[in-house]
């Protein structure tokens, strides 16, 4: 046994200091970077006990994410825009005005669903590049640009609705926001096909992790070791694998949730590994040096806010369709949840700091605080300031982490 | 024998990391004099000086610091005021939309229950200004004043805290020749008449041997040895032997075997209006060329209107009203954009690496491949593998001292975050190269490097063009040197008949020139 120990000390000494200092910041990074993360993990234990159980319940998660969907589509939206430096106060308005128009086109006019939501998609599109103009080209700051938006996209909503709401959708409308799989028609009939996607996300999880894992060790990245590894390709399968069981509890995947995942890989793709993704953050770092670089600084800004402009119509089909109606105050103070989210997720105020799945993670902190906190019964008056605590504390543990840094 | 008026004994300190900045740092520094710090980056010089101001408080370092005689513990900033002590960092510590007299008394007013008696403040500010030599309304916005009157507001906002040891970082890193020297200047008058100390801590070595009357040289955390005045050898040769540890017989690399080729880039005629003033005119009527192989230096004093040549050339980056023609190649280019010059084959290194170069907040990998994402990717996809084999690359041939490609550019010295924008350029694969003060603020190690670097570039057939405000730099490098004064480019001379004196003489005579033409 003795010589067991001595001779496992002894490959721990001989890989040198250095690959163990390295490991150790590695884990003090790991820490830093996961730190919102592991915060979600502890909060939804800690409902979970105090709610006995519902919490994590099969059809309370499916509930959270629908309720929260829209959210996290707009912190998608608002990240870029946050990495720029800027931010965007016009979404939740925004929301409204699309539902508003949805239900024009769709309740009083009875054009078709698909036309409806192109002609939403474009509306958006639209509203980004007028934003992103005033904002971009004419440099009018982002705060009162986004200002004056959220005061123009509700007064038009109230001209557009007339001060009444509309209702109901038609049930194909509703799908995105309220269906799940089973519901699907093809797709629906296989038994199973909620576990059976659980499986292929692994697969496919567990295949980049690998990849990704060579390729680095092939130009002579240093890397995680192998039981390291394999550790994470387990996680990344029994999480996926088990989600899935879990929500085929229910009424297996929500729709919704699908669009979401896919939205995701997609930012995180666009931010991570791509050339205008690499612009944005460069941007939020240092505007004049990226200029000087060769880089069309106005163009990305401008692109950002048409993004967030399309993110914001697609938050608004979603939220009109989950509520069945489209309601003069649709989606009031929103974007200071999809703001207070990116700043949760570790996302800088300065720009160039930030990550999608952050804002994420940010997002879902505060859905499973309030949805957590309504479980329990505790007011909504409770809930605001609860709220307000964890985005001060937040942003203050990251400042504190960030400073001990240097 | 003059008093001592402060020790530092056996100064150590540690940071985070174990990495130790300062190990057993001995200094003495007698009443009535400046005594100079000088060492390369990362020496240790400035800790030194946080380590006596208090900005390091007493009890995060070890040793013993007497002042007049009694050992001092400083916890902040202001513990060392109260007895005189005040810094004056290299970053200057102004308000820009305050006014002088504002900015002179901040955290200092001359007040009664909280409440500014203004009137006194502007008569103190008035007789403060005066003794420094700063002929400005004390109601001028600080922002409105120039880099070396800045300087002198600082001075003044020291004596205002009845300095009696001032502590100066750097004074004249952003000040050209004739500030400098008023500068140098100020520092002698306030010792003869104020009996005030100083302790300068400087890279230009030839003030240091005009005002200095004792010299600490500092290397690698340990000080090295103290010479003074009157005793010791005190030219700039020896005190670079004691920086380095080695005699560097030869500052610049000799320029060998370069074959300078045909015309590479012709700019005609070229003309750039200041877009803050109206109808100022930055650059006027300027013609140069570069040829393949040829390492050229625009020498000037500040504000000549280099920087702004440089960066309306390069796309646009400065200026209104932009005329004149480029060449390349032998044919006539449209320049309208950085994205276009970088197309051309022209890059720009800044001078001010930390506010428009470098992303410091992003790492040496992100920052050097900048400007040449497209070479990295395929339908808009970087590939990262690639991106940091790149970044190693250069890393190891640039001699760029970090961990790796992951360190953060915030945390490179000076010299290393030099050599990334370096990177960054030479792996964009340009044919013209402007560098502009690519040595500023840097130790003597790092900039021979830098200069081989452009010799090895020229070697490879591109066309350099160094802008540098230190005159036997441009001279040492240079194939061919262009004097620009006042924004219009009054000399051309090959290496050969190229020195200090004929640079200087262009300068005169352009001005000597347009006074007559004035008065015509």
């Amino acid at each position: 046994m003795s010589t067991l120990l001595k001779e496992a000390e002894g490959t721990a000494d001989s890989m040198g200091k250095n690959t163990n200092r390295w490991e150790y910041k590695m884990l003090s990074v790991a820490i830093n970077k996961y730190a919102m993360f592991i915060a979600l993990v502890v909060i939804s234990i800690f409902f979970q006990v105090l709610t006995d159980g519902v919490l994590l319940a099969p059809m309370n998660i499916s509930k959270l994410v629908m309720q929260n969907s829209y959210l996290l589509i707009l912190a998608i939206g608002m990240l870029p825009c946050i990495l720029t430096g800027d931010i965007d106060l016009a979404v939740g308005s925004v929301v409204a005005l699309v539902g508003a128009i949805a239900g024009t086109l769709i309740v009083s006019m009875g054009l078709p669903v698909g036309l409806t939501i192109v002609v939403c998609l474009a509306m958006g599109l639209l509203i980004g590049a007028w934003q992103g103009y005033w904002v971009a080209f004419v440099r009018v700051p982002a705060f009162i640009v986004t200002l004056a938006g959220m005061l123009l996209f509700r007064g038009a909503t109230m001209v557009i609705l007339n001060g009444n709401t509309l209702a109901p959708f038609p049930e194909t409308y509703q799908f995105i926001a309220q269906k799940f799989l089973q519901d699907v028609p093809v797709i629906g009939a296989i038994p199973f096909s909620t576990v059976l996607i659980g499986v292929l996300v692994a697969v496919a999880g567990a295949y980049i992790e690998w990849k990704s894992h060579r390729q680095k060790m092939k130009y002579g990245i240093p890397v995680s070791s192998q039981p390291v590894l394999f550790a994470k390709i387990a996680l990344i399968v029994f999480i996926s694998v088990f989600s899935a069981y879990w929500l085929s509890q229910f009424k297996g995947l929500p729709i919704i949730l699908i669009l979401l995942a896919v939205l995701i890989c997609v930012y995180s793709f666009i931010c991570n590994k791509t050339i205008i993704g690499r612009h944005i953050y460069a941007l939020g770092g240092n505007e004049r040096a990226t200029q000087l670089s060769g880089i069309k600084t106005k163009w990305v800004r401008f692109l950002v806010f048409v993004n967030m402009g399309l993110m914001a119509a697609v938050a608004g089909l979603v939220f009109s369709a989950r509520l069945n109606c489209a309601a003069p105050s649709a989606g009031t103070g929103f974007e200071l949840d999809a703001i207070a989210a990116c700043y949760i997720g570790g996302a800088s105020a300065t720009g160039g700091v930030g990550t999608i799945v952050g804002a994420i993670v940010g997002g879902l902190v505060m859905g499973v605080l309030n949805n957590g906190m309504s479980i329990l019964g505790v007011g909504i008056d409770w809930q605001q300031g609860i709220k307000g605590m964890v985005l001060l504390l937040a942003v203050a543990f990251d400042i504190y982490n960030q400073n001990k840094k240097a | 024998m003059p008093k001592v008026l402060l020790e530092m004994k056996n100064i150590v300190k540690e940071f985070a990391g174990g990495v130790r900045a300062l190990n057993q740092v001995n200094i003495q520094v007698k009443e009535k004099s400046i005594h100079a710090l000088v060492g390369e980056n990362g020496a240790g010089k400035s800790t030194l000086m946080n380590v006596l101001s208090g900005v390091y408080p007493y009890g995060t370092y070890q040793g013993r610091i007497e002042y007049s005689g009694q050992e001092c513990q400083f916890h902040t900033i202001r513990d060392s005021e109260k007895k005189g002590i005040v810094i004056i960092h290299q970053e200057l510590a102004l308000i820009p939309y305050l006014s002088i007299m504002e900015n002179i008394f901040l955290g200092n007013e001359c007040q009664e229950h909280g409440v500014v008696n203004w009137g006194k403040c502007r008569f103190e500010a008035m007789k403060l200004m005066k003794t420094v030599g700063l002929h400005e309304l004390p109601d001028t916005p600080v922002n409105k004043i120039g880099v070396g009157k800045q300087q002198l507001v600082e001075i003044a906002k020291a004596l205002s805290k009845d300095v009696k040891l001032l502590i100066l970082d750097e004074p004249t890193a952003a000040l050209n020749d004739e500030e400098s020297e008023k500068l140098l200047e100020l520092l002698l008058m306030l010792r003869e008449k104020w009996g005030m100390t100083a302790i300068m801590i400087s890279h230009k070595l030839n003030e240091i041997t005009k005002v200095a009357d004792e010299i600490t040289i500092i290397r690698d955390g340990k000080t090295i040895e103290t010479l003074t005045k009157t005793i010791d050898d005190f030219s700039e040769d020896r005190i670079i032997k004691g920086m380095v540890g080695r005699e560097i017989t030869n500052r610049y690399p000799q320029r060998l075997d370069c074959k300078i080729g045909d015309i590479c880039l012709e700019v005609k005629n070229w003309s750039v209006y200041s877009p803050y003033i109206a109808n100022k005119l930055v650059v006027d009527k300027v013609d140069f060329t570069v040829r393949r192989g040829e390492v050229i230096g625009i020498a000037g004093l500040m504000g000549a209107g280099r920087t702004e040549l440089a960066m309306s050339i390069f796309g646009q980056s400065y200026g209104t009203d932009i005329s004149g023609d480029i060449i390349k190649d032998g044919k006539k280019i449209k320049i309208s954009s950085v994205a276009d010059a970088i197309k051309n084959g022209i890059a720009y290194v800044t001078e001010d690496r930390k506010g428009q170069g470098l992303i410091l907040i992003d790492d040496i990998r992100v920052n050097t491949t900048l400007p040449s994402l497209k070479k990295l990717s395929l339908r808009g996809v970087v590939n990262e593998q690639e991106e940091v084999r790149v970044a190693e690359e250069y890393i190891s041939r640039l001699h760029i001292k970090a961990p790796g490609s992951h360190q953060f550019t915030k945390n490179l010295s000076g010299g290393n975050q030099q050599k990334v924008m370096l990177a960054r350029w030479i792996y964009a694969d340009p044919d013209v190269l402007i560098l502009d003060e690519p040595t500023r603020g840097i130790d003597v190690g790092a900039k021979y490097e830098i200069y081989c670097v452009i010799n090895e570039l020229a070697k490879q057939g591109k066309s350099v063009i160094v802008i540098s405000s230190e005159l036997p730099e441009v001279l040492g490098i240079s194939d061919r040197v262009y004097v620009m004064n006042e924004g219009r480019f009054v000399g051309e001379l090959p290496r050969q008949e190229a020195s200090q004196e004929s640079v200087m003489r262009c300068i005169m005579q352009s001005n000597k020139n347009k006074k007559s033409a004035k008065a015509v």
